[in-house]
């Protein structure tokens, strides 16, 4: 049975588009098949950090309005065979579609693939309307910032109104060092604020900058963050996995940081 | 974590940060806006100002959450802070 998920967050910048590409990616990986919705009509952005830009021929605009057919506009991720990106149109405005053609489409994907994952826009505007018009689930991206989690509360309280049922949380651009030392909220902190079930924690990491200068998810690598998302795929599928074990940079590892950069 | 921070724990940045969001998150819940709470405010100073003269300026008055009274779960309740500059009662 296939399932549709929107990633959302109200406020922007906090990571859904990189959250998208991961998780879709790592789903892929895991023999799902998977389609990602670029629901960010004007400001398209999954398609560069997919490193997919260069592919587009159609758009979601393109499908609603009926100018191709949904296949035609479906861009095949050579690195992954089970992969799929529908890209958003650059050119016009959140306007162009309208929820129930948000739904349908995201109704007619069912059939070919097992998640549906949408890219939602910041903000509580019609693009937020459009984007979990026809979703069963949604994904909450915050980070350990105050402005972030009142959007994220906000956003909580519009998915209940519209009756998304399940909803789990990310804390994402988590610094044990900071947290340590008291001046980031932790986990539980959020966790307790929001008063919803966490699905996953990424640690701020270094690499996921990189993998996006890119245009590669880094999901399934060895550092923090890959292995962070895939653990959240597992749970995405109903696996029980635990969270890890985060730790500031230990003493060791400093000291050979310090030596590799020849001090 | 020293010995010293232990028995002298100071309020650090992570703290103030989850208190204030606490505070806001409290009336974003309860859709009272600013407008309103500045005629809650106003009309509090005049009530007392009948009886006492009160320093309007540090007036503070807010919207927070309390322990409910069964133990668990929370309540949210008006807090306001009035200093009172005069206690004598006005004639």
């Amino acid at each position: 049975m296939s399932e549709v998920i929107v990633v959302t967050s109200g406020k922007g910048g906090v990571g859904k588009t990189t959250t998208t590409a991961n998780l879709g990616t790592g789903l892929a990986k895991l023999d799902k098949k998977v389609v990602m919705i670029d629901t960010d009509i004007g400001l398209r952005n999954l398609d560069v950090v997919m490193g997919l830009e260069n592919r587009i021929v159609y758009n979601l605009v393109d499908v609603v309005e009926g100018n191709c057919r949904v296949k035609q506009a479906l861009i095949k991720d050579k690195r992954y065979p089970n992969l799929y990106l529908l890209p958003s149109a650059q050119t016009r405005d959140k306007t162009a579609v309208s929820p129930e053609q948000m739904k349908k489409l995201a109704d007619d994907l069912r059939e070919e693939f097992d998640y549906i994952l949408l890219d939602c826009p910041a903000g509580i505007e019609q693009g937020f309307q459009n984007a979990i018009a026809g979703a069963d689930r949604a994904l909450i991206v915050t980070t350990p910032e105050v402005s972030a989690i009142r959007d994220a509360d906000r956003i909580i309280g519009l998915l209940e109104a519209n009756e998304i049922k399940q909803t789990n949380l990310i804390v994402n651009r988590i610094r044990m060092d900071m947290v340590k030392r008291g001046d980031m909220m932790s986990v539980e902190d959020v966790v307790e604020i929001l008063a919803i079930d966490l699905i996953g924690v990424v640690p701020y990491d270094e690499s996921i900058v990189v993998a996006t200068n890119e245009g590669n998810p880094i999901v399934g690598s060895s550092e923090d963050a890959g292995r962070a998302y895939s653990n959240i795929c597992h749970r995405v599928l109903g696996e029980e996995v635990p969270f890890m074990e985060l730790t500031t940079e230990g003493f060791f590892h400093k000291l050979g940081k310090l030596f590799k950069r020849g001090y | 974590m020293g010995l010293m921070d232990l028995f002298f724990r100071k309020r650090t940045s992570g703290d103030m940060a989850k208190d204030r969001l606490k505070l806001l998150l409290v009336s974003d819940r309860a859709n009272c806006s600013p407008e309103i709470m500045e005629m809650i405010k106003n009309d509090i100073l005049e009530v007392i100002s009948k009886y006492m003269e009160i320093d309007k300026e540090g007036l503070d008055i807010q919207i927070t959450q309390t322990d409910g009274e069964d133990g668990h779960g929370s309540a949210p309740a008006l807090m306001a802070n009035i200093p009172i500059k005069d206690l004598k009662i006005k004639q």
